[in-house]
């Protein structure tokens, strides 16, 4: 008697196993840094995007996994014959996690705050060219552009645009109440964010009922949780060095994407003696990228020219301006007259691509005579020292904004570049909205700056995540930062 | 006794008031700016602007220090840059991570430390003995967060017996206890050993005096002289040891947080430091110095209970 019961026991646990298996709808997902707060409309830290983006809160369009921009919030546009107005029809019977309805004056309370005089929107640029935004009935909004800009519906894609509840703002930065597919439910500071499924969402329902977000910085202690699958998936993985052992291990999936993320040497042009464009191009030739890519990533990482992402499909390969080529490095220091060299300063932020790519660059550097005193600098010092002070020659630095060329039209940037020809270029694209002229005018940025050795291109950032294999959905590729659950699902 | 108290009252209160004016201005100094550490690359410089006096920052250093010491009297530590979220919230939370865990370690340290310390004086010269100090050297020599990595790769991804770190919350406190074990272990070894070797030479001191020898002399073992005389001689050494790491372990956690990911005091500090949130670290590093001082006192206080001539000096 007392066998039977057991079986029986041991049957209906192995049942109640099968069916738990069967239907698991919660989801762990680490990633290593946490969210400073949980406005992705005032602050530029990638990870508020990383929880928050598209799982909370939507913008009028946004980015899929490939980086298209489709509709989002906006159902459908019209766009006038000069450019000028847009007219977005929204998606009808969409309702705030508050219970209250999403409606055309949350979208001009949303983009009238991020354009605000004291705004604290990292990218208030994005809304620059608007001139104002008008209610035309409760599912259409207009919005009038000062000047045509081709890249608004991209512009509104980003994380920076999403739409808030007006009445939300108060708390938004602790409690989020957006539109999306899944809920904000709690924040345990230092640990983990968790999250539910909104069960009005207007678009298609998640297959997840429950994710919970975890944040793990020490790259031993991700590499600990992975294996000891503590976590279900880790994005934006540590420890790239760790990768092929996953790869060998059945219970994993390992995938490694793209982002937007231009990884550069950059160099002071207005200091000597890398205002002098040869000095710059010396440098260029001097650099290995395979070398540093394998040295200081492992391997992961796609070697560019430009400052332009090499899944775009505008990016134009200009590689061989700057190949790996030392004698012509040593001739062109000689035609600056510098055949002996010089001494710089290497300014390097916490990142291991420039930690690491740094001690490498230095040594790359030494080989044409290059001398560089390596400073390392947490990411305050260096947002102070070098990208404000501008008192650096050279630093390492990945530019992970999605199509920020522009950045070199600004005189004041950085890197100190700013040539009057490459700010019209970027005036002309601006108020382009032909893609084909686009498109060509983002390949003469791309050229110039590349010919003239603003930087020295080093390579694509790289974006593994490490997945238990029996999930599916996830995004490979970072088009903006983000951890997009609304079609991630258990195949078992 | 109370004179006693009150002096050391008085150094109590003077200790606090130097240390938060040296924490703000080293804290103020370093470079760094909240808001653009915040903004990011894209930034506007008038984007940075309205942030910073959203924060607050655009007041006089001087008059934020005040603000900071009299709101801090009054139990309010303000806002934190970064979460937007009370600073004292932030610490009560974590703190509820760092002192048990503290105190788990400190215990375990003690529990272990005792008894070997015990043992290998008793024994001295033993195969016990070199035994028990063999393994207080590997101890003291073992790093604390490689020896924590051992644990995780032992117990959390061979075994599978405990998860690689987190923290699930006192909701249920098995839980929670069970999340802290392997960190607390981590913590209290190194310690255990360093309180073994102290223990074990302080008795060894003690077991040199006149009156243990006279112990001895009236007829009680060796066991029962040490029982009786020696352990409580011995143990100011012990205290002031035990004092300094209780010290250590709540502040000093800070590696072993990250290897376990815990949502712990040292990990707020090291967060709050890269962000720039400098109220918070002002606030932790008050704190933790507020915490240390008052161990000291406490420590001061038990000196007293067990050496009586400590009292009657002052």
């Amino acid at each position: 008697m007392k066998r039977l019961n057991l079986g029986a026991l041991a049957a209906i646990s192995i049942c109640a196993g099968a069916a738990v298996h069967a239907a698991q709808t919660d989801i762990t997902v680490a990633m290593q840094l946490e969210p400073p707060h949980l406005d992705p409309t005032s602050a530029a830290a990638g990870a508020i995007d990383s929880v928050l983006y598209s799982n909370v809160f939507e913008g009028l369009t946004r980015f899929d996994a490939d980086g298209a921009v489709i509709p989002g919030l906006a159902s459908d546009w019209e766009i006038s014959e000069d450019g000028l107005t847009y007219t977005f029809h929204l998606q009808e019977g969409v309702t705030f996690h508050d219970g209250t309805e999403f409606e055309a004056s949350d979208v001009k309370f949303s983009l009238d705050r991020a354009r605000a005089e004291d705004s604290t929107n990292a990218q208030k640029a994005l809304f620059e060219s608007i001139d104002s935004v008008e209610v035309v009935d409760p599912l259409t909004v207009r919005v009038t552009l000062s000047q045509p800009i081709g890249a608004l519906l991209f512009n509104l894609a980003w994380g920076d645009a999403v739409i808030v509840a007006p009445e939300s703002i108060d708390e938004i930065k602790s409690r989020p109440i957006g539109t999306g597919a899944f809920k904000f439910v709690n924040w345990v500071q230092g640990d983990r964010i968790e999250m539910q499924r909104n069960t009005d969402y207007w678009g298609d329902a998640p297959a997840l009922e429950t994710a919970t977000f975890r944040f793990i910085s020490d790259p031993s202690a991700a590499f600990a949780s992975v294996m000891a699958e503590d976590v279900d998936a880790f994005v934006g993985f540590p420890a790239p060095e760790n990768l092929p052992q996953f790869e060998a291990d059945p219970r994993f999936q390992v995938l490694v994407g793209s982002t937007e993320g231009e990884t550069i040497l950059a160099m002071n042009n207005k200091q000597p003696p890398f205002d002098n464009p040869l000095v710059r191009e010396a440098v260029a030739h001097a650099i290995d990228r395979q070398a540093i890519i394998d040295g200081a990533m492992f391997g992961l990482g796609t070697p560019i020219g430009t400052h332009f992402a090499p899944h775009n499909p505008d990016y134009v390969d200009l590689i061989d301006l700057s190949n790996y080529d030392l004698e012509k490095s040593r001739q062109l220091l000689a035609e600056a007259g510098m055949a002996d060299g010089f001494t710089t300063t290497l300014k390097l932020p916490p990142p291991s691509y420039a930690r690491r790519g740094g001690e490498i660059i230095a040594a790359q550097l030494r080989e044409v005579g290059i001398q560089t005193e390596i400073t390392n600098l947490e990411w305050a010092q260096w947002l102070e020292e070098v990208f404000r002070g501008k008192n650096f020659g050279l630093s390492i630095v990945s530019h992970t904004e999605p199509m920020d060329i522009g950045i070199y039209a600004r005189p004041d940037y950085y890197f100190q570049y700013g040539k009057p020809e490459f700010a019209a270029i970027m005036e002309t694209l601006n108020a382009e909205t032909d893609p084909d002229a686009r498109s060509a005018l983002l390949k003469d940025a791309q050229r110039l700056i590349s010919e003239d050795h603003v930087n020295g291109y080093l390579f694509q950032l790289a974006f593994p995540t490490i997945a238990n294999a029996k999930i599916e959905g996830l995004w490979k590729n970072q088009p903006t930062q983000a951890t997009d659950l609304t079609g991630v699902r258990w195949t078992e | 006794m109370l004179t006693y108290l009150l002096k050391r009252l008085t150094s109590l209160v003077i200790s606090l008031l130097v240390a938060s004016l040296v924490i703000f201005l080293v804290v103020e100094v370093a470079p760094g700016d909240p808001a653009s550490f915040m903004l990011g690359l894209n930034a506007q410089p008038d984007t940075v602007a309205a942030l910073r006096a959203e924060l607050g920052l655009d007041v006089p250093k001087f008059a934020r220090y005040f603000a900071w010491l009299s709101g801090m009297i009054s139990g309010d530590f303000g806002m934190s840059y970064t979460y937007r979220t009370p600073v004292a919230q932030m610490i009560a939370d974590r703190f509820w991570v760092s002192m048990p865990l503290a105190l788990m370690a400190l215990a375990l340290s003690t529990l272990i430390a005792f008894p070997a310390g015990l043992f290998a004086a008793a024994r001295r010269g033993s195969a016990g003995d070199m035994g028990v100090m063999g393994a207080t050297q590997l101890g003291v020599a073992i790093p604390n967060f490689w020896f924590a990595m051992m644990l995780v790769l032992v117990f959390a991804i061979n075994l599978r017996w405990f998860s690689a770190g987190g923290f699930p919350g006192w909701d249920d406190p098995l839980l929670a206890l069970k999340a802290l074990t392997l960190p607390a272990i981590a913590l209290a070894l190194p310690q255990a050993a360093i309180l073994t070797r102290v223990m074990r030479s302080a008795l060894l001191d003690i077991l040199g005096e006149d009156f243990m020898r006279t112990a001895r002399a009236k007829g009680l073992s060796a066991r029962q002289a040490i029982w009786r005389h020696g352990l409580r001689n011995a143990l100011i050494p012990v205290l002031t040891i035990i004092g300094l790491q209780f010290s250590f372990l709540l502040a000093g956690a800070i590696i072993i947080e990250q290897v376990f990911f815990l949502p712990g005091l040292g990990r707020l500090v090291f967060q709050a430091i890269t962000q720039r949130d400098l109220i918070v670290v002002e606030s932790v590093v008050m704190l933790l110095v507020f915490a240390v001082i008052v161990v000291n006192f406490a420590v001061d206080l038990a000196y007293a209970a067990v050496d009586p001539r400590l009292r009657a000096r002052t």
